[in-house]
């Protein structure tokens, strides 16, 4: 619906873009710290897969309890980018720059990686629950780590699942295998065993791109009720989805961020080109 | 640390992001405890090989054999001195009589097997799946002395009867190791045809190939490298088969004159004689060397199974 | 129509060889299991044996397979299951260091058993004086078990998908902790599977036994469990021969007037064995399966 009311605008656009030389080769407009306050933010940040670029020189600032949605092609390098956020890549490619969580740059080799996972949670394109129980996925990080009581795990494993909206679905089955559960809930799971950890950003990587219609819809008010506790970084390939929640996007191509802007003006007025292109499914 | 003191009492999440974390400890001590068991592995293949080497290197250095002669003499005198009063400690008979058991055993062992193969993957696929491999992989399991015992109350007195003389000798070796072999090459053959994709058979039929056509032309081109690795892995398990061989072959170490007299192997001879020897005299420095003699065949079976597959790879990645 | 033909006969070939070889691995196993069965009885699994009358049984015998095994197996998980870890979950598959390891493995599974007892009796049971005993047999026959238990402990882990990988890095775990809580759990049933298949290649395994654990047995006494006590069955430091060494020792120097009837029942008992860990390779496995996905874990 969207798409058809926008196609005819931006085509008028395309031309008088092109006729219009002032067309630049990227655009990016960030929250401004002075007024919003940023959850994470990515300074020149480079992946390397041996001496393969992959990401090159991207700086982006996310503020915090927003959705961000990253959006590009395949390959275009969004999911190598927010795999780099909390260090998802260590082992696997070499990221240099900084990402700045308060005032540290977690890149730096003094900072513990698996501490910076527990501040920064993330979920994969594949529902992954663990072959256990529906209430050891989620109480399996924290004991762990640290000594919880009883009350304690019940509660949280209370909370997170009723945030994930998955509670009253399987509140009488928590001993279930998490093997049994559906895809849609399997993914709820997913989120909130992230969420048992307290996390202050969630990263979420194609979350809903192995789901049924109706999963992603409800996955979607999920997140819509999870930005007010949380900041959420999204990979989406579905445009409908990122302008449907999204505050800010990011569209990259071939490994750098093309457009930055407030979601609204990505998907109505595009200041490049070829990010007009993509979001009206001329490529992709 | 007085910057440390005032990171703390500013923010609890940046200093635990500072601090090292018990996960980053347990991951340490998970990583070194799972390496150090890997690198015991390495030691105890490098000491097999420095002992066993240096051991069979004695009857050369210390004994002043000599090694060519150790090789190719065919006289294996070890107790009993020849009429010039010298030990005569000639391989040769065993060498061959190990290479003819593994040769014959293999050359007759690898059409069996890739029938057997074909039949149970590409004719009755139901049937080869659900009854014949699990019968197979369980033949597999038998242990050698089995073999070696049926060899002697079966195929012993079988060969006596059939045509005369004792019965042992490098016939009866060869057909017990075929036996032996023959679900090893079997297994890993149905492995080499399970992994020719299923669209190879499918465009060859499409196009009008007959059963045998595609087998013929297609199939065993494709599993071609993985049929040569099975027979390979079974002729290393037949040369380096000692109890099985020593029980039939009737361990005369004298050169084989015919398939029906008795002969010996490299590991029968071992068998036999490592309990009957001193540690330190030549007699047991000998036999060392056969074992590294032994040793090295494996090492060498083990490269053309490297190279089979080295070159199975370059092949599959320029295409 | 020539191609209709020879399809014909090379299909109708492959039908006969095929044919011949089950009824060669059918006579195979019907001449063990005729020759062996009616020589097992109750009376010849639970007597010892006897060198130089008939009548004897296998009961030392027996019990030495199963403890040679079982010590073995103590020495071999830990350390199998320990590199397996490490090359399945921590080394980088692209290191040359690493391959090194894997061709050290892959040498170590191809080496003659005979050659892998010579080194146990040269180090073991001459260099270190540990004489022909349990555990100089136990160490021989964890160099012959370490590869296959490696390998097949290997291809368990990494069955399992990466996801699960990936979801435990993603809550803060180390790697290590991923691997002992959420990995190693899940690759569980298929290396109970593997383990068992392989004990039952170690449990006729002779030849690395033979100068090892030695070709003797002496009578044990049911009534002594002091592992210090020369004839308790526990005692690491006694010789032990095996059932598939016994079979052996019988046919090559065997003494006993009855050697072919005893070793033909020992036989039908070793096929019989290798049939119950092949089954119960696949039971367990499958059973523990079953448990984990659909049990509730606590």
């Amino acid at each position: 619906m969207a798409r058809t009311r926008k196609s005819k605008p931006s085509l008028v656009k395309n031309i008088k873009k092109i006729i219009n030389l002032d067309n630049p080769d990227s655009y990016i407009s960030e929250p401004d710290p002075s007024k919003h306050e940023l959850a994470l933010k990515a300074e020149n940040v480079s992946v390397f897969y041996d001496e393969n670029e992959a990401i090159k020189s991207v700086n982006l600032a996310f503020e915090r309890f927003k959705i961000t949605t990253l959006i590009g092609a395949s390959g275009s390098g969004k999911s190598t980018f927010i795999r780099s956020l909390n260090r998802m890549n260590d082992g696997i490619a070499r990221v240099s720059g900084k990402i700045m969580y308060r005032g540290l740059d977690l890149n730096s080799p003094d900072v513990d990686v698996y501490e910076v996972r527990r501040h920064i949670g993330m979920v994969f394109q594949m529902p992954n629950p663990f072959a256990k129980s529906i209430y050891n996925n989620i109480t399996f990080a924290l004991t762990q780590r640290g000594k919880y009581s009883k009350e304690q795990l019940d509660e949280i494993v209370e909370s997170s699942l009723k945030q994930a909206a998955l509670w009253d679905q399987v509140k009488d089955d928590l001993n279930k295998s998490a093997l049994e559960l559906s895809g849609g809930q399997a993914q709820r799971l997913v989120i909130a065993r992230a969420l048992a950890l307290k996390p202050d950003i969630l990263l979420m990587d194609e979350p809903t791109s192995a789901l049924d219609p109706k999963s992603i819809m409800q996955i979607e008010e999920t997140m819509m009720e999870l930005k007010k506790k949380y900041t959420i970084i999204i990979v989406t390939h579905n445009l409908q989805q990122a302008a449907r929640i999204g505050d800010y996007t990011a569209f990259f191509h071939l490994g750098k961020v093309i457009e930055y802007d407030l979601t609204r003006k990505i998907f109505t007025r595009p200041k490049v080109k070829l990010t007009d292109d993509y979001v009206s499914g001329n490529f992709g | 640390m007085a910057r440390r003191n005032k990171k703390n009492s500013q923010d609890p999440i940046k200093e635990s992001l500072l601090r090292k974390s018990i996960s980053a400890k347990k991951d340490m001590f998970g990583r070194s405890l799972s390496l150090s068991a890997l690198i015991l592995i390495g030691v105890v293949v490098f000491s097999i090989f420095f002992f066993v080497l240096s051991r069979g290197l004695m009857a050369f250095t210390l004994d002043g054999i000599n090694p060519f002669k150790f090789i190719f003499g065919t006289v294996w005198n070890p107790t009993t001195p020849d009429s010039n009063g010298n030990l005569q400690f000639g391989a040769f008979p065993m060498i061959v009589g190990s290479f003819l058991v593994t040769l014959l055993s293999a050359l007759v062992a690898t059409p069996f097997a890739i029938a057997t193969a074909l039949f149970m993957v590409e004719l009755q696929s139901n049937w080869g799946k659900k009854i014949m491999h699990p019968v197979v992989e369980l033949l597999v399991g038998i242990p050698s002395v089995v073999y070696g015992f049926i060899g002697l109350t079966v195929v012993v007195p079988l060969l006596r009867k059939t045509f005369g003389g004792s019965g042992f000798g490098i016939l009866a070796g060869t057909i017990v190791l075929f036996v032996m072999i023959l679900p090893t090459i079997t297994s890993l053959t149905v492995d080499a045809l399970r992994n020719v994709p299923n669209h190879y058979r499918e465009l060859a039929l499409a196009i009008g190939a007959t059963r045998w056509q595609m087998i013929y032309k297609v199939i065993l081109r494709a599993a071609t490298p993985g049929i040569l690795t099975a027979v390979v892995f079974g002729m290393a398990r037949a040369f380096g088969e000692a109890l099985a061989v020593q029980m039939v072959v009737g361990n005369a170490p004298i050169m084989p004159n015919g398939l029906l007299e008795s002969a010996s192997t490299l590991t029968s001879i071992l068998t036999q004689g490592i309990g009957n020897t001193s540690d330190g005299s030549v007699q047991n420095d000998v036999l060392w060397t056969l074992a590294t003699l032994l040793l090295i065949m494996s090492l060498f079976f083990n490269l053309i199974i490297r190279f089979i597959g080295k070159r199975t790879n370059i092949t599959q990645g320029g295409h | 129509m020539n191609t209709k033909v020879t399809n014909k006969i090379a299909i109708g070939i492959i039908y006969f060889i095929s044919a011949l070889v089950i009824l060669i691995l059918a006579a195979l196993l019907i001449s063990i299991l005729g020759q062996g069965l009616p020589h097992v009885s109750w009376h010849f699994l639970i007597s010892h044996s006897s060198s130089f009358e008939s009548g004897g049984g296998i009961s030392d015998q027996l019990f030495n397979s199963f403890y040679l095994l079982i010590v073995s197996m103590i020495i071999s998980l830990p350390i199998a299951l320990g590199s397996a870890i490490y090359l399945n979950e921590f080394a980088d598959p692209k290191s040359e260091f690493i391959a090194v390891f894997r061709s050290a493995i892959e040498v170590l599974s191809s080496l003659p058993s005979v050659v892998v007892g010579l080194f146990g009796f040269l180090l073991f049971v001459l260099k270190f004086h540990m004489g022909f005993s349990v555990l100089s047999g136990a160490i021989a026959l964890t160099f012959f078990n370490l590869p296959l238990l490696t390998r097949s402990i290997e291809n368990s882990l990494a069955a399992i998908p990466n996801l699960q990988r990936e979801a435990g890095l993603a809550l803060g775990l180390s790697k290590w902790e991923t691997t002992e809580k959420v990995i190693f759990p899940a690759a569980v049933p298929s290396i109970v599977t593997g383990v068992v298949l392989a004990a039952g290649r170690v449990f006729g395994e002779a030849a690395a036994l033979l100068f090892t654990s030695g070709q003797s047995a002496p009578q044990l006494n049911w009534y002594n469990w002091n592992p210090l006590n020369s004839n308790s069955p526990l005692n690491l430091m006694r010789p032990a021969e095996t059932l598939a060494v016994h079979i052996w020792k019988v046919n090559s120097e065997g003494t006993m007037p009855d050697a072919v009837e005893v070793s033909a029942g020992s036989s039908a008992v070793l096929i019989v064995m290798v049939f119950i860990f092949n089954l119960s390779a696949r039971f367990f496995g499958n059973m523990l399966y079953k448990k984990m996905t659909s049990g509730t874990g606590k």
